[in-house]
């Protein structure tokens, strides 16, 4: 036994030294790549690497599944319990009129465009599933335009890495990669199942994200901004949702 | 072992002989350093996994067959007990703690290093004949007297026979080949199912399965599979001599068992 375990040693000491020099070149690469999520750090920050890392490799074109129309769910869930506060019943009661989403950060023309703004532009649909982290489920149509479009029109620069957005609700605010803001499924989502957006559901303006769960599709946008740097927003950790113990990447 | 014994004369004999062999006559190995290591780092993540995945669940103690499903839907079956969502109607008068964020982040952690262990020991376990050897049913072990026996002193509560020290009975080996091969792969293919990330490049994952409350309902079902092996593993372990198993599964070495009076 103690022949073959020196040998064993010796084999085990490369492996753990090629090991290390390996992860130490992947960190690299991974940070080269853009593999590396802003919520990296702490206790689960290696699982967060691995998860969004392997999934970008993997899901960069990606479509999320469309599905038939008879498959829309009957009752889509309408979630949102909290009261919206007075600016949020002001703009209501003049039917979202005055609703507007201002664009800024690294862009050429920054700007703010009304509901029926976005309306003029190309509409898409896609009949997405909404799957949300506590395990619920629906599908329904969603009627936007592709923020990939509105980021053509207000110019946003090539060396963009992220899009921050916010909603009304002052406590949420998320952000995105740009491999997830010029995906073809990402919509500023304004209708649903050939209506407006109900505000039930995220109306009259919400982000979707269909590669994502659920709480990556901010309800009631107001704001989006273009940037390099995660850093500079809230603790820099890439959204709301890590601050509150949640992931930045909810792809999985 | 095997395959190391095996290796070419001229490096064995290059290596000095000159250390004391270990003395066998008191212990023998009963399981090999991977199988040792793996085990409990594997523990160690099964425990996460079952702890945080437990705390999901409360969070919507709801499961549907297909594709979608919310509490606006029937579920096939809900757990009696209350959950950490204020939308989820229980019958209970309050909500319990969201425990999600932590979970979340420590399942996915625990599972990402339980399948990298699971790795190791998948192609430890084939290179070292450990399936081969200590998991495959032997020829002529699967007769239904050598099957029904080893049934029966589990059933009587028979003590493990000194036959038993060295290796698994029948019932044993099936029950892990089917946790390692079936019931593992199964809950990783499930929980694969539920990321929309993943099945947006691997659609096939989800939909062979008939969609994502199925996959999600499966991997619940799965899960208390898995749980129920432990707790019978457990049992089995406490019934057979626990400090002596344990350590085996920590040293390697299984003390030979003491006379019974």
């Amino acid at each position: 036994m103690t022949k073959l375990s020196r040998r064993k040693l010796l084999i085990t000491g490369m492996a753990a030294t090629a090991g290390a020099a390996g992860l130490g070149v992947a960190a690299r690469l991974a940070e080269k790549y853009g593999l590396v999520p802003p919520d990296h750090g702490g206790l689960y920050g290696l699982g967060e690497t691995l998860t969004y890392a392997s999934q970008r490799l993997l899901t960069r074109h990606s479509l999320a599944r469309e599905f038939s129309k008879s498959q829309i769910s009957e009752r889509p869930l309408p979630n949102e319990i909290t009261p919206l506060g007075d600016e949020f019943n002001r703009l209501q009661a003049g039917k979202f009129f005055d609703w507007r989403l201002t664009v800024d950060g690294m862009v050429d023309r920054p700007g703010s465009f009304s509901i029926d703004q976005l309306k003029s532009y190309p509409s898409r649909n896609q009949i997405t599933e909404v799957a949300c982290e506590e395990g619920w489920s629906y599908i329904a149509e969603w009627h936007g335009v592709p923020l990939s479009h509105l980021l053509s029109v207000v110019g946003a620069h090539p060396q963009a890495r992220y899009v921050v957005y916010y909603s009304i609700q002052p406590d949420w605010w998320e952000s995105m990669d740009m491999a997830d803001a010029l995906h073809p499924q990402t919509f500023l989502t304004y209708g649903m199942n050939g209506d407006d957006l109900p505000v039930g559901n995220g109306g009259p303006l919400r982000m979707r994200l269909p590669r994502q769960l659920g709480y990556k599709s901010v309800k009631f946008l107001t704001h989006l901004t273009v940037t390099d740097d995660m850093k500079k927003f809230g603790k820099g950790l890439g959204s709301a949702s890590p601050e509150g113990g949640y992931a930045w990447y909810a792809g999985i | 072992m095997s395959t190391l014994d095996s290796a070419p004369a001229p490096l064995a004999a290059s290596v000095p002989a000159s250390a004391p062999a270990v003395s066998s006559s008191t212990t023998a190995v009963r399981h090999s350093a991977l199988v040792r290591i793996t085990h409990w780092i594997f523990s160690l993540c099964f425990l996460a996994l079952l702890v945080t995945g437990a705390e999901i669940v409360v969070s919507h103690p709801r499961f549907y067959w297909g594709e979608t499903g919310t509490v606006l839907t029937t579920p096939a079956f809900k757990l009696p007990i209350p959950s950490s969502r204020a939308l989820v109607p229980t019958g209970y008068g309050y909500v319990m703690p969201d425990q999600n964020g932590w979970s979340r982040a420590l399942h996915f952690q625990s599972a990402w290093m339980a399948v990298l262990i699971a790795l190791l020991y998948g192609i430890g376990g084939f290179v070292s004949g450990h399936f081969r050897k200590d998991l495959l049913p032997q020829r002529g072990d699967l007769s239904w007297r050598g099957f029904s026996t080893a049934v029966r002193h589990h059933r009587l509560f028979q003590r493990a026979n000194h036959e038993e020290d060295d290796a698994y009975n029948v019932p044993q080996r099936l029950t892990y080949l089917i946790v390692i091969f079936l019931l593992f792969p199964l809950v990783i293919w499930t929980g694969l199912a539920m990321s929309p990330g993943f099945v947006s490049a691997f659609p096939a994952t989800v939909t062979l399965l008939g969609g994502r409350q199925t996959a999600r309902t499966l991997h619940f079902l799965i899960s208390v599979a898995l749980l129920l092996f432990l707790l019978v593993h457990l049992g089995m372990v406490f019934v057979s001599g626990f400090s002596r198993r344990m350590r085996a599964m920590i040293t390697g070495h299984l003390k030979p068992a003491k006379e019974r009076v």
